[in-house]
């Protein structure tokens, strides 16, 4: 199967400043992809290496078996909705679609105007003129009906109310289901990425510190509580993602692909955000690689 | 045609809830053979879940020898599980009767019996996965 997105070593600097650095992944086709971490961890710069827009100044990517933004049948194979869902306030609707027909050559008018009619907006309206979720979907419209193998969605619920980001995922996860999409969406949130995502990238201070299969995030990762002990005297295959300790008692989430034998230790499930939080709070360790990809 | 809801307080994966919605649905006799399921279009432009869940969570069905995908029409129930083991809850429900009062008798209250169930029933089931 041919991936989505292959980072080998990629990296960016802006001047002095890293971005992103040593960032490899390899993720295949038919995922919805979250790509969660806090602002500033380098999540729009990855995503601006991936559809073209930044040229790398380290490492290489190719999406979808080529190099972002090479070539015009590249781009017509990459849709990207930039943050905050952006639309030209002075055009109508009618006009974002004639422009869309203009620059894209696999537009699918017969899609963008019965998405346009089923979500009630008005041909006639003025994007200045219309709700901010109004606004996020005839975004999406013009991102789904270019007929993109891959949408590249960047903080697209950030700025919704809960119905509007609602009414956003569900018509973006219908539309990979019916166009057979490959999505890469970023959020700062977790929750927002919970239900829609099955393949997850944590990003922290410019670096990607864990990617995978979210049912196999979640299964190799594990809560030990137990009498207070020294995190390095684990088993070899045990990875201390977080731990914390009082005088008797010692509280760790490690990951491991095999199971956890130790009667000492009480193991308990985490939930996506436990898990997310602990990576995000990991304190930078520049001796030991950081990039914890899972196996498949 | 039913629907499905997801509890994200359950501490269940989505796709198990729809799983075990299905099979509460069979059981109540509002699924029937020849019902058809909602398609996976369906069920993520109401939920705004990963089409992969509802995927593997029909595949599961399937798997089970509950429902089976015709393609280009739809998925189908094809099996029932209303009575099936009803007959066996009588006895069962007596026996566990039996064994709550024994544990009463043992000085257990209603906190610790309900853990050592838990306990069990857990130790059990991993035990039939290992």
């Amino acid at each position: 199967m041919t991936a989505v997105l292959r980072a080998e070593g990629l990296g960016k600097r802006y001047g002095k400043h890293w971005a992103l650095t040593d960032c490899t992944l390899d993720i295949p086709t038919g995922h919805v992809v979250g790509l969660v971490g806090p602002n500033g961890a380098g999540k729009t710069t990855l995503l601006n290496l991936a559809c073209g827009q930044l040229p790398p100044t380290a490492g290489g990517i190719t999406v979808l078996g080529g190099r972002p933004g090479g070539s015009p049948a590249q781009l017509a194979k990459v849709g990207y909705v930039a943050q905050d869902t952006p639309t030209y306030a002075g055009l109508s609707v009618a006009e974002h679609l004639k422009l869309g027909a203009r620059l894209n050559p696999g537009w699918d008018d017969a899609l963008a105007r019965h998405r346009i009619e089923r979500l009630g907006l008005r041909p006639s309206s003025r994007a200045g003129k219309l709700s901010g979720g109004q606004r996020a979907q005839l975004a999406l419209t013009l991102g789904l009906a270019k007929r993109p193998e891959l949408l590249i969605l960047d903080e697209p619920v950030a700025a919704l109310d809960p119905l509007a980001r609602r009414e956003f995922l569900q018509g973006l996860m219908e539309a990979a289901v019916e166009q057979q999409l490959s999505v890469v969406l970023s959020s700062h949130l977790v929750s927002d990425l919970e239900r829609v995502c099955d393949y997850l990238i944590v990003l922290v201070d410019s670096k990607v510190q864990v990617a995978g299969e979210l049912e196999k995030l979640l299964a190799t990762h594990h809560r030990l509580t137990g009498p207070r002990r020294d995190p390095a005297r684990l088993p070899a295959d045990q990875h201390v993602i977080s731990a914390s300790h009082t005088d008797r008692q010692s509280t760790l989430l490690v990951r491991t692909q095999a199971p956890i034998h130790d009667p000492a230790w009480t193991v308990g499930q985490i939930s996506l955000e436990d898990l997310v939080l602990a990576y995000m709070s990991k304190p930078a360790d520049t001796h030991r690689r950081p990039t914890l990809e899972v196996q498949r | 045609m039913i629907e499905f809801h997801l509890d994200e307080r359950s501490g269940l994966s989505p796709y198990l809830q729809i799983v075990r919605q299905v099979r509460q649905a069979l059981r109540l006799g509002l699924l029937r053979e020849g019902d058809r399921l909602p398609t996976v279009k369906e069920v993520v432009a109401q939920l705004a879940i990963n089409p992969n869940t509802v995927l593997k969570a029909y595949r599961e069905l399937e798997h089970d020898g509950l429902v089976a995908a015709r393609p280009g029409v739809g998925t189908f129930v094809t099996a029932t599980l209303v009575d099936a083991t009803l007959a066996a809850h009588g006895p069962l429900r007596q026996e566990l009767r039996r064994w709550l009062a024994k544990a009463r008798r043992a000085g257990l209250d209603e906190e610790s019996i309900e853990a050592l169930f838990m306990t069990t029933f857990r130790t059990t089931a991993q035990e039939e996965i290992a």
